[in-house]
């Protein structure tokens, strides 16, 4: 725990001046003023899925109340508008994340997705038998399974760099499973088990020192951090809509251009192709090459509004205020007798799990239900590293920049309450 | 609290801390796993049967308190009972956890049993009660592997 505290200590508070209003951006979110069971929801399971602000519904809303039209295809107005929204928020999304080309970005469904155009277009051709995929013990289900299917298909290997007791990912390990077979990396930024923040831009230049091009999951990172995937200069970032404050369904790829342009297509239709005949078909340009069908239009707007709305906010600042707020739950949840915290990374983000002595993680999750609060408890989609810390599941608190002290407060008096009840 | 109560009857408490018959079962002749995938509750379920005759009975798992309970609670109720009685009970167990209450089954055959009638309150803790059961089940049909609650 001193780990975690110690980062807190060298997280800069917004200014003064630019005090975080959390009670004028909770009225952005009309969901969290609700009760639940007779009592004041407390939202903490952010890791699964985000809440979202007004903005993002109601441009959603207007989009299907007046905008409504395909993209990329119609000469009448309506489509006309409507491509310039959707691909206007492609533009966003390249803004948001720092992409040097906007057709450096790919609508897809989520990370999931995201993952398995990857695994699909640009590792299978790639992999041969004997090559190997690098991947951390702390990987979600979605960055393990692609790459099994992937390497099954090939006869590639699956190599996974250990982590150590915080949760933090061995880079000595690392370093030594980098081999001249290793083909392409697949690291989570932050994992949503652990909350570990992996240091993620020496990890891909260990890998581009060898020539192994790198994919980074940002799924849990996005919400939290600012991220710039030139800096990084990864190859491939992967991220979901539904976590950053916008809708299901959506998601966003960035892949480096000279990849992109090299991928085969990863599923066939309109939209991906420039012409066809029974014959020869010719793709299209990446990014559209990458988006056979219709794609989710409403939800890539609404992708678009909620990354208006962030940037309204400033992702430094939300990183600082829930760092302040991580720790804070991290010392308050701490106090709670028969306690372990799984996951007590030095850089750590959004994310607070662990398992009480005498109370199972479902029963955690019940009682806390019962007090109108809702965290996620299981094994969070990534049981290879519940496995590594000896715990069939967990309780995982995942905080959000609406969040509060208060709500900290109610959670750990119902997790006393638990305890109580159980003793 | 007052739900919670209902939810954690005493006697679920003290069969979560104290389980019955938690311990592998050398002599077993009928064996099964199950698992239940959305939250990771695991449980073997171990059966010394002879003419169908359920002799003895053990399990073994991780599970929150309302699937450890229920299994150790079940091991105390099915030992000495034929096969078929056991799963007679099994079906007035889950009809009791899934059902509206005003249908509720015949306390008469549920027994103690009934210190898990709070559980149809909460639908998604249903699997957690019902989970050694389904093992039971599948153990008592020589199913060796995993048996699932979905």
């Amino acid at each position: 725990m001193r780990a975690v505290t110690e980062m807190a200590a060298s997280t800069t508070l917004p200014a003064a001046g630019t005090m975080f209003d959390v009670e004028r951006i909770r009225k952005d979110f009309p969901v969290l003023r609700q009760l639940v069971h007779g009592k004041p929801l407390v939202y903490l399971d952010n890791a699964a899925t985000s809440q979202k602000p007004k903005a993002v519904v109601e441009t959603m809303e207007r989009y299907y109340l007046t905008g409504n039209s395909n993209v990329h295809r119609g000469i009448h107005l309506l489509s006309e508008r409507a491509t310039e929204a959707f691909e206007g928020a492609r533009a966003k999304a390249a803004r948001f994340f720092n992409v040097g080309d906007v057709r450096e970005i790919v609508f897809v469904r989520g990370a999931t997705e995201g993952i398995n155009l990857v695994a699909h277009s640009f590792a299978g051709p790639r992999l041969a038998a004997g090559d190997e995929v690098l991947i951390s013990e702390m990987e979600h289900h979605s960055n393990i399974v692609p790459w099994q299917i992937v390497c099954r298909q090939t006869g590639a290997l699956l190599r996974v760099v250990p982590i150590n007791d915080d949760g933090e990912l061995r880079v000595d390990e690392y370093e030594r499973l980098l081999s001249p077979k290793t083909r392409l990396v697949s690291i989570t930024h932050v994992s949503n088990a652990l909350g570990t923040i992996n240091p993620v831009k020496q990890l891909i230049e260990m890998a581009h020192e060898r020539g192994v091009p790198v994919l980074i999951d940002g799924a849990q990172a996005a919400p939290h951090l600012p991220v710039d995937v030139q800096a990084l200069d990864c190859d491939f970032y992967v991220c979901s809509g539904h976590k950053l404050f916008g809708p299901t369904g959506i998601g966003v790829v960035f892949g480096k251009a000279r990849h992109l342009e090299a991928m085969p297509p990863y599923q066939g239709g309109g939209d991906m192709i420039l012409s066809v005949t029974f014959e020869k078909t010719i793709y299209n340009e990446a990014p559209l090459k990458f988006e056979a069908g219709t794609p989710h239009i409403a939800g890539a707007i609404g992708l678009g509004a909620a990354i208006d709305y962030l940037g309204s906010i400033g992702l430094d600042r939300i990183a600082a205020y829930e760092s302040d707020l991580l720790v804070y739950a991290t010392d308050a949840i701490s106090t709670i007798p028969g306690i372990r915290i799984i996951g007590t990374a030095k850089e750590k983000a959004s994310i607070l799990s662990f398992v009480l002595d005498d109370v199972h993680a479902h029963d955690i999750g019940t009682i806390l239900d019962q007090e109108g609060i809702a965290i996620r408890t299981g094994h969070h989609c990534a049981q290879p590293v519940l496995q590594r810390f000896g715990v069939p599941a967990t309780a995982r608190v995942s905080i959000a920049f609406y969040n509060t002290r208060d709500e900290v407060d109610a959670l750990v008096k119902a997790i006393y309450r638990a305890t109580e009840l159980f003793g | 609290m007052s739900d919670l109560r209902e939810l954690y009857q005493e006697v679920i408490l003290d069969h979560n801390k104290r389980p019955q018959n938690f311990r592998t079962l050398e002599s077993a002749n009928r064996t099964a796993e199950g698992y239940n995938p959305l939250c990771g509750d695991q449980i073997t379920v171990y059966l010394l049967v002879e003419d169908q005759v359920i002799k003895e009975v053990a399990f073994q798992g991780s599970g929150c308190a309302i699937s450890k309970a229920s299994a150790s609670m079940m091991t105390t109720v099915v030992k000495g009972k034929t096969a078929a009685d056991a799963e007679r009970l099994f079906k007035t167990f889950h009809r009791m956890v899934t059902a509206d209450p005003d249908t509720a089954s015949d306390p008469e055959a549920i027994g103690k049993l009934a210190a898990f009638a709070g559980v149809r309150e909460f639908p998604v803790r249903v699997k957690c009660a019902t989970l050694p059961w389904h093992t039971l089940h599948a153990a008592l049909e020589g199913k060796a592997h995993i048996a699932s609650t979905e």
